[in-house]
């Protein structure tokens, strides 16, 4: 038996609906993908500034030898030459920022030292270390050493 | 570290895929083995398995709708899921999950039980009242042709969506384990055969499942079981594992053999933290068992009752290794360190978003679909045997 | 002093680089513009470290100077960066002992019998910005993805948190930010460098074993390292493409 044209209308109606959903998400997809999408590559080009965006936290050693040359210099003729001002010091770009208003915290010698120095097998024999209990039970390791030059000469 | 043994690198600290992705295989290989079962009478016509046809696309449309919540629950930001389908990235295997669902839910599927129930639907819509017939009546699409070449036209247009629907399931499957299987820095997923063992094992799941619910569905009905229907099934079953147990055993023959770098560390998995799920519950108890079981009652003659409590009992098992299986992949392949120098656990939580609870929440909720579903749209005749309708042309 | 003179970057050379343009680009960041930092063009840039492991000391101050920078949550499964200690008996060379307490955040602190038999070391280790990422190839939605200059970054507002990135990094540089819920990582501290500054680690690394490097820069140091150095990459089986190029990184190390 040839079907005749009456036969086709539900799916007809089907076809019409499954129109509808593709129209609609066609729609949705170019309502919501971010106008940046795709630009670059697979991805929203503002995520790059948006990666960009973070505020910095530690100044970088450039900023911190603009006002403290004296110190750098000081450092620059000893071993410590090449270790960055906030290896030691700790984040300081509030202290970059606002240099009189946010005063850094002066380091504890003993500690910030021994957190390099002190002996351990797994470091580089050439890297200078010292078991502390030994070397100097108590007291300040700058009570000897200066610790921007620290050679005691 | 509690329950870290050796070395694992920092950020591996926390297991990033929990029980609700081992529910995701596990579910879409329902839906895989149950439409494909259902296949099997529409386009290679085995008359034997009928009295399953709509019972399977049934279940396979209950656990798909169920299969992308798991999924969901797990997201870190669910509300963002739409980016699936707004940027999704070719490059991704996951990427495609949306459209391989959709495809397979409306093309296949929704059409597919639309088309072979339509007569059904149009005469329920002529015979019910109230908000029944507004329903029936906008599943009908409000059209009540349902003369013979109206139907044949059905017919004709739902052979050939089961044609397209097979390759469809294949897809679904096969891509859920090219996800696991396309890892480069997971050697236990990182294998070209997952695909194809993901595939082999949904085949075996979802009519393993099928033929429970068969005899869970003939026994409330107090009806009897259709005994060649059960045999046919059982031989399938039998026969689509022993492919599935060969596929398995070539990756674990493949991975002994080789013995590479990440051997050691998987090898002293499987023996430790994976025995029980692996050895003892998917390769003994969920493997061997039931194809032995199936495999006996291919060779000797039991008695029906004998028979249906060893296919239930084989079926039961199956499942349970199945879902060990899918257990052995996801969790075990996230035990280990992929610096293959230590172990971490998997503790699964209770009531959390991704914890047990809803895991059996979801777990029973395809059940809750397929009875509503079954309601609406009884997969069995009206008192004369349990004939689809297309069958008539 | 021998080693001082060998100091494998020129480091002193580096600096005076970057004070002029770290100047102007410290007025912008001051003024919070971030965004008119001097004429940063990606495409003229292609980023990635080198790192050298016989300069470690393990004191974990890039690890404290990372979760500091960029607010890195202090769970004992968050780093950006991480330091790991191997002790390797040249005996069984397959099966080193690594340890990563807090992730080397506190530092190696145990003394322990000094064996002459076995060979210790400590590795840095940070996402290597592969050229040919497999996060970036698995990600879904184009929440992470490679910058023109060769950063693989995380687009935090546009991140699912399917956690398929973390998955597929083979060397577990990914994690998931308990805060956002969204997938975290090593920027290479791209509001840094993209301002002239070094990375939080580089910065602060008192020996100079982690150094920024400029690949697409002619006269960037890093390629007289390069051609100087046996140097290696982490799972070079992998084939990511990763641009952390390792001095003295031992077979030994996963």
């Amino acid at each position: 038996m040839k079907p005749r044209a009456s036969d086709y209308v539900h799916l007809v109606r089907m076809a019409g609906l499954f129109a509808v959903g593709i129209t609609a998400f066609l729609v949705l997809r170019w309502l919501m993908v971010p106008a940046d999408f795709g630009e670059l590559g697979h991805y929203r080009t503002g995520a790059v500034p948006d990666n960009m965006a973070r505020p910095i936290v530690y100044a970088g050693q450039a900023v911190c030898v603009e006002c403290h040359a004296d110190v750098a210099e000081l450092r620059a003729r000893g071993k410590h030459v090449r270790v960055a001002c906030e290896s030691c010091h700790g984040a300081l770009a509030a202290h970059a920022s606002n240099p009189d208003g946010q005063k850094p915290v002066r380091p504890d010698p003993r500690r910030t030292c021994i957190s390099c120095h002190s002996a351990n097998i797994s470091k580089p024999k050439s890297f200078p270390q010292v078991v502390p209990e030994e070397h100097a039970p108590e007291g300040s390791c700058a009570a000897c050493h200066a610790v921007h030059n620290p050679k005691i000469s | 570290m509690p329950g870290v043994e050796g070395f694992i690198y920092p950020n591996e600290l926390e297991l990033q895929w929990s029980v609700l992705i081992v529910l995701y295989p596990f579910i879409t290989g329902l839906v895989a083995g149950a439409f494909i079962l259902a296949s099997l009478e529409r386009v290679f016509n085995v008359q034997a398995v009928k009295p399953t046809y709509r019972l399977a696309l049934l279940t396979a449309l209950a656990f798909l709708l169920v299969a992308p919540l798991p999924l969901q629950l797990h997201l870190g930001h669910p509300e963002r899921s739409l980016e699936m389908y707004l940027t999704p990235h070719t490059q991704s295997a996951m990427a495609m999950f949306g459209f391989v669902y959709l495809w397979y839910l409306m093309v296949v599927l929704v059409l597919e039980i639309w088309l072979d129930y339509r007569r059904d639907i149009v005469l329920k819509w002529r015979a019910s009242t109230g908000f029944a017939r507004l329903l029936y009546g906008a599943m009908a699409l409000w059209s009540d042709n349902i003369s013979e070449s109206a139907l044949k036209l059905d017919d004709r247009l739902g052979r050939a969506l089961t044609v397209i629907g097979i390759p469809s399931a294949f897809l679904l499957h096969g891509y859920v384990g090219f996800i696991f299987g396309s890892i480069k820095a997971n050697p236990w997923w990182s294998t070209p055969l997952m695909p194809i063992v993901f595939l082999f094992s949904a085949i075996v799941s979802g009519i393993a499942c099928i033929l429970l619910l068969y005899f869970v569905t003939c026994w409330l009905r107090r009806v009897p079981v259709d005994m060649p229907c059960v045999d046919t099934i059982a031989k399938y079953l039998y026969y689509a594992f022993l492919v599935d147990f060969s596929l398995e055993m070539l990756d674990l023959i493949h991975r002994l053999y080789e013995a590479d770098e990440s051997f050691r560390a998987l090898d002293f998995m499987v023996k430790t933290r994976l025995f029980t799920s692996q050895i003892v519950l998917q390769i003994i108890l969920g493997t061997l068992v039931p194809l032995v079981l199936l495999g006996l009652s291919q060779l000797v003659t039991f008695r029906e009752k004998t028979r249906r409590a060893l296919y239930v009992l084989a079926g039961s098992l199956t499942l349970m290794g199945i879902f060990a299986m899918r257990w052995n992949v996801v969790i075990g392949g996230q035990l280990f360190s992929k610096s293959f120098l230590g172990y971490t656990t998997y503790k699964m939580e209770f009531a959390t978003r991704e914890g047990l609870l809803p895991a059996i929440v979801l777990m029973i909720l395809p059940f809750v679909i397929l009875g509503v579903l079954i309601r609406l749209l009884p997969p069995w005749g009206h008192g004369e045997g349990d004939r689809g309708t297309h069958a008539q042309g | 002093m021998d080693q001082d003179r060998r100091t494998f970057l020129g480091q002193t050379g580096k600096l005076l680089v970057l004070t002029a343009s770290a100047a102007i680009a410290w007025e912008h960041v001051l003024a919070g513009r971030p965004e008119e930092a001097p004429n940063y063009r990606a495409t003229d840039h292609w980023w990635g470290m080198a790192v050298d492991i016989e300069k470690c000391i393990g004191c974990g101050t890039c690890v404290r100077a990372c979760k500091t920078e960029n607010d890195v949550p202090h769970e004992a499964f968050t780093f950006r960066t991480w330091v790991e200690r191997y002790v390797v008996d040249p005996a069984d060379y397959e099966h080193p002992k690594v340890e990563s307490p807090n992730g080397g955040y506190d530092g190696f602190h145990e003394r322990e019998v000094r064996d002459p038999n076995l060979k210790m070391f400590y590795v840095p280790k940070l996402c290597n910005h592969c050229a040919h990422s497999p996060c970036v190839q698995v990600c879904p939605v184009g929440a992470t993805f490679e910058s023109q200059d060769g950063v693989v970054l995380v687009d935090k507002s546009y991140c699912l948190g399917c956690r398929y990135c973390v998955q597929a990094c083979p060397y577990g540089c990914r994690f998931i930010d308990p805060r956002t819920h969204t997938v975290d990582k090593c920027s290479l501290c791209y509001h840094r460098i993209t301002k002239g500054l070094t990375t939080a680690c580089c910065e602060t690394c008192p020996t100079g074993a982690r150094v920024l490097a400029d690949l697409k820069d002619k006269n960037d140091p890093i390629h007289a390292f390069l051609r100087e150095h046996k140097v290696q990459v982490l799972k070079p089986q992998m084939a990511t493409g990763s641009k952390m190029y390792y001095n003295g990184l031992d077979g030994s190390v996963r």
